[in-house]
């Protein structure tokens, strides 16, 4: 990459914050995904939207490429640049710039950490719903740009539902706003094209959330059954009442077996095939009864025992071993792949077969947690990347896994995104035209492709689709 | 020339699936997306204009074309599995039809769009028209999970999936939904279902429009969260002052907890209807939509219902007004020129709120369009947008009006 591009950058956003010596690159070259990395060739940190769209404005100018990140902590090798591209770091974007409590809308920079928000808007009896496991570090606007889910997006939705509004920086350099307040769109939905867009249609700098009212009442009850396919047809019953819990997870044995082994262990039966953890929330009245039904439904599916809690420091505790599962997972080897796929709920058990079959096969340790209300399982893979025959069993194993649930109906992600991961797998489930779609979209924001070039759409999968300039406009 | 076209359909679809429509319009009515698609792409080659219809039951099937596209043939409700609450549904199904056969699963789709019950399901998502279920199950656009569509030169997309949670590409499902068919002509959905709740309590408080809506913020306030809580002006409730009607549903408990809670929240006087007339209530409400021939909609943040109204009231009238209180999505049906919904239009954009033209007769359509006052940079979006999904320009949509300055 020129050097002149360094002091160019500099110019825009103070020497101090840009990086290129290959020391301070390096803490860039990965993001969550710990089978890829890549060398950016500057990193550049604006501190304020007008930077960002100084930046871009640059970088349009003299063509050059350039990725969005937030913390890095994607699933999906999405925030990777290449060594010709210039990665633009939104950390330093952190500002919650506004909260209305009475209509219940914040609004913040792309950089401001998920539980941040909702733990500034507590005192107002609110919270910021989409809850991704690593809310504790990863940013909105990261959040945004992959559509992040979480375990309490059963009941309320995935990011896409909670924002309303937002500012972008299209990659040519112009701003312009997105969506109403209200969350009506303004003309077409162009907000909910370009949640998910995973940084590939511009850069966000100003987030509308809605925000909702803490829940009343919580009650989260913990039942152990001595098969998955027990435990998933619970969890099959509770929703066929009626009853939409606000959160519904389930681990398996080896999972299970990990939290209990770490200093995270929450008093889980190491002896159950699954643990399933159901919360509900909402009026006492109401939380109470259900959680009666719940409790009949799961002793009627065959779980062995159920626990309940309603105060915050015994649910906290039932809730431990699932919000630090990929932690305790560090203590099997040294790295994780956290996967990602989802499958119409009722084939949950069938593919939790084909998982344990794969697993066998490939001879590797493999740890089921997944948001089962809907379908979304995170099949965990341990393994030490320093060994490249494992890597590459790593590799072969992930792509039976997505394979079987695309087989099943399913889809290859629920919540991480496509990244640069998952690109082979996108013509498993779109054909030539849809990807071919996808690509004259992205298009459309972003004629040139240089916004998070490589991702998300295989190029050689497309069918072209050729955009022509009318009169219209 | 329209004898030409007639032949070239018939020759496409055969006999069964061309005919000629009140004024002599040659209409193919495809019954699959890939005949969908043939029809488009030839469409596109002839440089043919398209009107898309549905049932015609909300907007009038008006607009000048070389042939219409009726998605009356699409009416197949393709598959209900019940075990992971998704059914994939052709476009032309009616709204009705579906509720009848999601019942028989013990399911429902949580949408109650203005107009007749046997609206197609093709135009709902469209138009993305959500009624007061909104309140609690969100916009249309949650109900679906992904679709089939024909743009307008015949490729055929498929768009999102048939799972609850998907992140796979960029959510094109999302720009049809409300597309108002500007994007391509829909061909089946795969919609999201709930189970069908055991209990659907609706009570009514009336009075004064101002009181009524301060009653619904202070509803809110106090962590009430009906399924929809709607103010209906006297002319669609067909009372003699306006009404707030508060609907629960959910699990016997849920919803007996909430009565109660409502009961004890304020001094306003709850009525409940009685179970045998809670459909009819909200039908007859949902049909007071086509009580005009021009609908639309505004969205505005919940303490500013009463200003979005006074206005309505002011430019226009408050004949037949639909709002959620609670949420603040502003429903007016009426007759008006163009002239005047435009002023509209520019007072609500001055206020932040956008306004959208849901139905309305073609010149009032073409004149006014469904959108308008984008903010700097939407319409070269939405423009390329546009030149992307119909390049040929054949699908006769006004999204935006041709005088829309």
């Amino acid at each position: 990459m020129n050097p002149s591009l360094f002091d160019a950058l500099g110019r825009i956003v103070g020497p101090q914050w840009v990086r290129h010596r290959r020391g301070e690159l390096s803490t860039y070259a990965m993001d969550g995904l710990p089978t890829r990395e890549s060398l950016p060739g500057v990193v550049v940190m604006p501190g304020t939207p007008y930077e960002v769209r100084e930046l871009v404005r640059l970088l349009h100018l003299i063509q050059v490429p350039f990725v969005a990140r937030g913390a890095g902590t994607g699933l999906s090798g999405g925030a990777l640049a290449e060594p010709d591209a210039v990665l633009i770091t939104l950390t330093r974007l952190n500002r919650i710039l506004r909260v209305d409590p009475v209509q219940r809308r914040a609004v913040v920079q792309p950089g401001v950490v998920n539980a941040r928000l909702s733990e500034a808007v507590a005192p107002l009896g609110l919270q910021y719903v989409p809850d991704p496991s690593s809310q504790a570090a990863c940013t909105v606007g990261g959040n945004v740009a992959e559509n992040a889910g979480g375990p309490h997006c059963l009941k309320y939705g995935v990011t896409t539902n909670h924002i309303v509004s937002l500012q972008i920086v299209l990659p040519d350099g112009s701003v312009t706003r997105l969506g109403s307040d209200h969350g009506e769109p303004w003309g077409p939905d162009l907000v909910g094209l370009f949640v998910g867009s995973e940084g590939m249609f511009g850069i966000a700098t100003e987030i509308t959330v809605r925000l909702e009212q803490v829940p009343e009442s919580v009650r989260t009850m913990l039942a152990d059954f001595s098969t998955v396919r027990a435990a998933s047809e619970a969890v099959s019953s509770i929703i066929a009442v009626g009853i939409v819990p606000a959160a519904l997870e389930m681990m398996d044995r080896a999972c299970v077996a990990a939290v209990e082994a770490s200093i995270y262990a929450a008093g889980y039966p190491t002896d159950a095939a699954a643990v399933l953890l159901v919360e509900l929330d909402g009026q006492a009245e109401a939380v109470g009864a259900e959680a009666q039904t719940v409790k009949d439904i799961l002793l009627a599916s065959g779980a062995r025992e159920v626990r309940s809690a309603s105060t915050p420091g015994d649910r906290a505790r039932l809730w431990q071993g699932r919000k630090k599962a990929f932690g305790a997972m560090g203590r099997i080897a040294p790295d994780l792949a956290v996967q990602d796929a989802v499958v119409p709920r009722s084939a949950l058990p069938d593919i939790m077969d084909q998982i344990e079959k794969i697993r066998g096969r490939y001879g590797l340790t493999i740890s089921n947690v997944f948001h089962a209300g809907d379908g979304n399982l995170h099949p965990n893979i341990s393994f030490d990347r320093r060994d490249p025959a494992v890597v590459s069993r790593v590799h072969l194993a992930c792509r039976e896994i997505m394979a079987a649930c695309v087989a099943a109906g399913g889809s290859i992600t629920g919540e991480h995104g496509v990244g640069s991961d998952k690109l082979d797998y996108m013509p498993w489930i779109f054909d030539a035209e849809t990807l071919g779609a996808m690509r004259a979209v992205r298009r459309v924001f972003d004629p040139t492709e240089r916004a998070n070039p490589g991702k998300v759409v295989p190029l050689h999968a497309c069918r072209e689709w050729h955009a022509v300039k009318s009169a219209r406009r | 020339m329209s004898n030409a076209i007639f032949t070239r359909l018939r020759a496409l679809l055969g006999t069964s699936g061309v005919d000629r429509d009140a004024r002599g319009v040659a209409r193919a009515s495809p019954d699959s997306g890939d005949a969908l698609s043939l029809v488009c792409r030839l469409a596109h080659e002839e440089g043919w204009k398209i009107r898309v219809e549905g049932r015609g039951t909300w907007l009038p099937p008006d607009a000048p074309a070389d042939l219409v596209v009726s998605t009356r043939a699409l009416e197949q409700i393709v598959s209900v599995s019940p075990a992971d609450l998704v059914a994939t549904v052709q476009a032309g199904a009616s709204l009705e039809a579906l509720r009848r056969r999601l019942a028989d699963y013990g399911m429902w789709l949580a949408i109650d769009p203005p107009g007749r019950p046997d609206r197609s399901i093709g135009s709902v998502v469209a138009t993305a028209t959500a009624g007061p279920l909104r309140h609690g199950f969100g916009p249309v656009r949650d109900h679906v999970l992904g679709c089939t569509v024909a743009t307008g030169d015949g490729r055929l997309v498929n768009a999102g999936g048939r799972v609850v949670k998907n992140v796979a590409g960029y959510d094109l499902t999302k720009l049809q939904v409300g597309g108002f068919g500007g994007f391509g002509i829909i061909a089946d959905v795969h919609l999201r279902l709930r189970a069908l709740p055991r209990a659907d309590v609706t009570l009514l408080a009336r009075g004064q429009r101002d009181a009524l809506t301060s009653v619904a913020r202070e509803l809110v306030a106090v962590h009430l969260l009906p399924s929809a809580l709607e103010l209906l002006s006297p002319a669609l409730a067909a009372e003699s002052d306006w009404v707030l009607a508060a609907r629960f549903l959910g699990t016997d408990a849920a919803v007996q907890a909430d009565v109660r809670r409502l009961g004890s929240a304020g001094d306003q006087n709850w009525q409940p209807l009685p179970a045998d007339r809670t459909a009819a209530f909200w039908s007859v409400a949902a049909r007071g939509s086509l009580g005009g021939p021009t609908t639309l909609r505004l969205g505005v943040l919940s303490d500013g219902v009463d200003e979005a109204i006074d206005l309505l009231a002011h430019d226009l009238d408050e004949g037949l007004v639909s709002a959620g209180a609670g949420l603040g999505m502003i429903r007016w049906t009426g007759d008006a020129p163009v002239e005047q919904l435009r002023s509209i239009r520019r007072a609500a954009a001055a206020r932040e709120i956008p306004m959208t033209l849901e139905r309305a007769p073609w010149q009032v359509r073409r004149a006014l369009g469904h959108f308008g006052a984008y903010r700097e940079g939407v319409g070269q979006i939405v423009g390329r947008l546009r030149d992307t999904f119909d390049p040929g320009q054949c699908l006769n949509v006004a999204l935006e009006g041709v005088d829309n300055a």
